[in-house]
């Protein structure tokens, strides 16, 4: 084709128009930090009653309190905090990585077999949707070891959206992709690695940031449930704040947990732009 | 060493009756030889996708026999079925990959496909990043790697606006010259039919069967100003005509 034609061709590439930083962007999150730490104000200095309002600490009385004491015994401080944080958070990451793992080779099995995919979905939801609370003391029964308890209610809690994504993202590739691969006698793994599971790939992790998210959810309620010795977790210590009413260390508790939910979301949102970005789209719902 | 042939692309009595009882194709024979351009116009869900995908052993005729070197085909499907994962270049390394040509090999050829089909210089985007023309070359690209010795196009510039779509009629053509392959081209268009081919079948409405094969006289190189010859016009009026024939 003659050289004339190439650059007529440079006309047709579409400009890209993704990460535009604009002042909306950063105006707007901090305009929501204000609006909450106003009503937050407003909860605690006005609306409260005064004999409840320890319930509910002032944003400074939590700084100061919970944030600028470092230890002073009995696990109050910043610093056991920190620490139970952790150890949830060891949980929450352990337990991810075998959700991943299980939840993946599930779901890869699951787009194999139509039967396999109809058996198992019914269990999934149910293990979505049972309460951890009822089955403690069967977990408790089965399990030693409270690592190893607080694992399994992670991978419980967090298994359904890796399984679910994964498998609707298996299946999204389109019918003339696969005809192509067929057309080339392809094998079956050839298929998978080389078209099922790129094409699953934005999918899969919007899987994944869910299933983090819940998997540091299940870290905390484990803790709840499954306390040993001198280990605690977050979700522990929370309780343990909770009971005796200290309300500025169990809020920073609180803050703190969202504070690792929120970094879990971020990693994977960043991963996420970092190995799909350039082909795909995904400018919104991060 | 292979027997040469004189046909490419045989079909005989080629019939095709779906699960559903739907009558597709009704005895269906056509033969393409290399250096051949054969172009399929019929009416919507007459069956000429469906010829292309017996010949491509995507679908099994009902009954016939349809031959075809098999192994060498390339096949170009109506959208261009890009994977958006992929660069351009290994896009249309993907066929090449997939038939295990060694990497060195594939990237060479897929050099060379990409400079015949005017995408030089865009080998990094993303398909995304591309025109519906582009990526229609880049799916052309992909097929060509391979060198096939037939070529199966499902109507493949009907998405594309009438500007673009003759710029890669006259593309297709000179790469139609350039390799050599024989071509089934499956299309609505009928002056896009005979601008092309060097034999235009019309189909008729189901079952489909071929109501009428008119001769297309020009040489090529054929020039755009063809289209307003008077025996290009009278041409398109008979495809038009047997076309209406096998509507009613």
């Amino acid at each position: 084709m003659s050289g004339t034609e190439q650059t007529d061709v440079s006309l047709e590439v579409i400009p890209d128009t993704n990460e535009k930083t604009r002042i909306a962007d950063l105006a707007g999150p901090a305009v929501v930090f204000a609006l909450f730490i106003g009503v937050w104000y407003l909860l605690s200095t006005v609306v409260l009653p005064e004999h409840k309002r320890f319930l509910l600490p002032t944003p400074h009385q939590v700084i100061k309190e919970g944030f600028f004491v470092w230890h002073t015994g009995e696990r109050r401080g910043f610093y056991p905090i920190l620490m139970s944080l952790w150890d949830s958070a060891k949980v929450a990451l352990i337990g991810l990585c075998i959700t991943i793992v299980l939840g993946m080779a599930l779901a890869t099995l699951m787009s194999t077999r139509r039967w396999l995919e109809r058996a198992t979905w019914p269990y999934l939801v149910a293990v979505q949707s049972a309460p951890i609370l009822a089955l403690t003391p069967l977990i408790r029964a089965l399990i030693d070891g409270s690592m190893k308890q607080r694992l399994l209610v992670v991978v419980l809690i967090s298994i359904f959206p890796i399984v679910s994504n994964t498998l609707f993202g298996l299946l999204s590739a389109e019918k003339s992709q696969h005809e192509l691969f067929t057309l080339q006698g392809a094998s079956k793994w050839t298929r998978l690695t080389k078209l099922q599971f790129p094409a699953a790939l934005p999918n899969i992790f919007v899987g994944l940031r869910i299933s983090a998210g819940l998997a540091v959810i299940g870290a905390v309620v484990g803790d709840f449930y499954f306390r040993q010795g001198g280990v605690v977790g977050i979700g522990a210590q929370i309780d343990v704040y909770r009971s005796r009413l200290w309300g500025a260390e169990l809020i920073t508790a609180i803050i703190m947990a969202s504070v690792l939910g929120l970094v879990v979301f971020l990693f994977f949102g960043w991963l996420s732009r970092r190995v799909i970005g350039k082909w795909h789209i995904t400018t919104r719902g991060q | 060493m292979s027997p040469v042939t004189s046909t490419s692309l045989d079909f005989s009595d080629v019939s095709m009756v779906f699960p559903d009882g739907t009558r597709a194709l009704d005895k269906v024979s056509l033969s393409i030889a290399p250096g051949e351009f054969v172009t399929v116009v019929g009416p919507s869900g007459c069956g000429k996708s469906t010829l292309l995908r017996i010949a491509s052993n995507l679908e099994t005729a009902s009954s016939g026999t349809c031959s075809v070197d098999r192994d060498s085909i390339g096949y170009v499907f109506q959208d261009a079925t890009l994977m958006p994962w992929r660069t351009v270049r290994r896009n249309v390394e993907l066929i090449a990959e997939l038939h295990g040509v060694p990497k060195d090999e594939r990237r060479e050829r897929a050099a060379r496909a990409i400079d015949l089909v005017g995408l030089a210089g865009f080998e990094e985007k993303y398909p995304r990043q591309l025109s519906g023309g582009m990526r229609m070359r880049a799916s052309l690209a992909r097929s060509l790697v391979m060198q096939p010795k037939v070529f199966l196009f499902d109507e493949p510039f009907g998405a594309l606006d009438e500007i673009t779509r003759e710029r890669l009629n006259d593309e297709l053509m000179g790469l139609f010259r350039s390799q050599g392959f024989a071509g089934l081209f499956i299309t609505h268009s009928i002056a896009e039919a005979v601008y092309m081919s060097t034999k235009v079948l019309v189909m008729s409405a189901r079952p489909g069967t071929i109501t009428a094969s008119i001769d297309i006289p020009f040489g090529y190189p054929r020039s755009h100003d063809l289209r307003y010859e008077p025996e290009f016009g009278e041409l398109c009026a008979r495809v038009s005509h047997a076309l209406r024939g096998a509507h009613s």
